[in-house]
């Protein structure tokens, strides 16, 4: 017996948002978190009972993207590598942590993908593997790399963007 | 929220990508809804409306009109319930109730006598759908006894299971089960409770 979707998006929609803006950049992300929601709403009534929602959805998130990069993409990308996410904000006047997606943006892409659904969407290693490919051991590896090259290039910028808040 | 699970470094480096995420998804909340509405796949849409009574939680499938509650009924209780009786396949979707809502509104202001809505009475069946049926012609400013409306059900010594089909009506207000009364003149029970029963007949008493 399945809850009203309505509260599987209050529950997890922030999550998701988060990890396809860090698979895909702020912009393009909207359109994933949006497929991804639709295509759940439309598959939940057949959701194995007792499933892990939020593992499901990034499940999903994933294969968006990849959709949302094939059809963006002018020439054909193999499926299993996502373009480099645009790292502009775009017109609007995106938010302080776009320091974080343009830093996400910069690291090689299995290392973006790692850290998007094993640290941002929550998802385990071996089901990350299970996913892009390779061994739980390996996208562990990935991640701390990932987060070791973040945690250089974005960190610096974190520790200063208080000072920059309130000028 | 963020997973909780993480290193402790590792939350902390990236929690700025919690920030200023609200906003966002309440936009893409309604983009949701209108791809949902748009796809045929939005099974229920509800919102919820302040009235004189409470808050009322409306919901509706791609039919009609199929729950009107009060908040005495828990509305989260009532979602739970729809999910398993109808589809969990529900959002939060105010467009769909915009004709509902805005008919309760002018019946609460006075100016509204009687619901030109497309109903769904699916979640009431057998006897209680045939009772369901004669409430509506009780006209508003009327009151009918338990028994009259056993009667006119054709079936004249189920006073009880019309009791019961009142207390059950999956759509109070605009099916008025509240113009149904105690033989005696008292005025009965209600599933929004007696204060509310109580308003809603002195609403209609006035006009």
């Amino acid at each position: 017996m399945h809850e009203p979707f309505e509260l599987v998006v209050a529950r997890h929609g922030g999550t998701v948002l988060r990890v396809c803006r860090a698979v895909l950049g702020p912009v393009d992300a909207d359109d994933a978190w949006s497929a991804t929601f639709l295509s759940a709403l439309v598959a939940y009534p057949q959701l194995a009972p007792g499933a892990n929602v939020e593992a499901w959805l990034v499940t999903i998130a994933h294969r968006k993207a990849i959709d949302h990069a094939r059809a963006t993409s002018r020439r054909a990308v193999p499926v299993d590598v996502l373009p480099e996410p645009s790292a502009s904000p775009g017109a609007d006047e995106r938010d302080l942590d776009l320091d974080l997606w343009t830093a996400l943006a910069a690291l090689p892409t299995k290392q973006r993908q790692v850290v998007a659904y094993h640290h941002l969407g929550g998802l385990p290693y071996a089901e990350v593997a299970d996913l892009l490919g390779g061994t739980a051991v390996a996208a562990r590896r990935a991640g701390a790399d990932g987060i070791a090259a973040l945690r250089r290039t974005y960190g610096v910028t974190a520790s200063t963007s208080t000072a920059r808040r309130e000028p | 929220m963020m997973s909780t699970d993480l290193e402790p470094d590792a939350r902390d480096l990236l929690a700025t990508a919690a920030d200023h995420t609200d906003r966002d998804l309440t936009r893409l909340h309604a983009r949701l809804e209108r791809a949902a509405e748009d796809a045929g796949v939005l099974d229920v849409a509800y919102r919820t409306l302040d009235t004189p009574v409470g808050a009322l939680l409306l919901a509706a499938t791609e039919r009609g009109l199929v729950r009107v509650a009060f908040a005495a009924e828990d509305h989260d209780a009532v979602l739970a319930s729809i999910a398993a009786r109808i589809s969990p396949r529900i959002l939060r979707a105010p467009g769909r109730l915009d004709d509902a809502a805005r008919q309760l509104d002018e019946y609460f202001e006075g100016r509204r006598h009687a619901f030109d809505l497309p109903l769904d009475l699916s979640l009431a069946t057998g006897f209680r759908r045939t009772v369901l049926a004669q409430l509506r012609e009780i006209g508003y400013g009327h009151t009918a006894s338990y028994s009259a409306v056993a009667v006119a059900a054709g079936s004249p010594r189920a006073v009880r299971a019309v009791g019961s089909a009142c207390a059950t009506n999956p759509l109070p207000v605009v099916v008025p089960c509240h113009r149904v009364v105690r033989s005696d003149g008292t005025i009965g029970q209600y599933l929004g409770g007696t204060d509310a029963k109580r308003a809603l007949l002195r609403l209609e008493s006035a006009a």
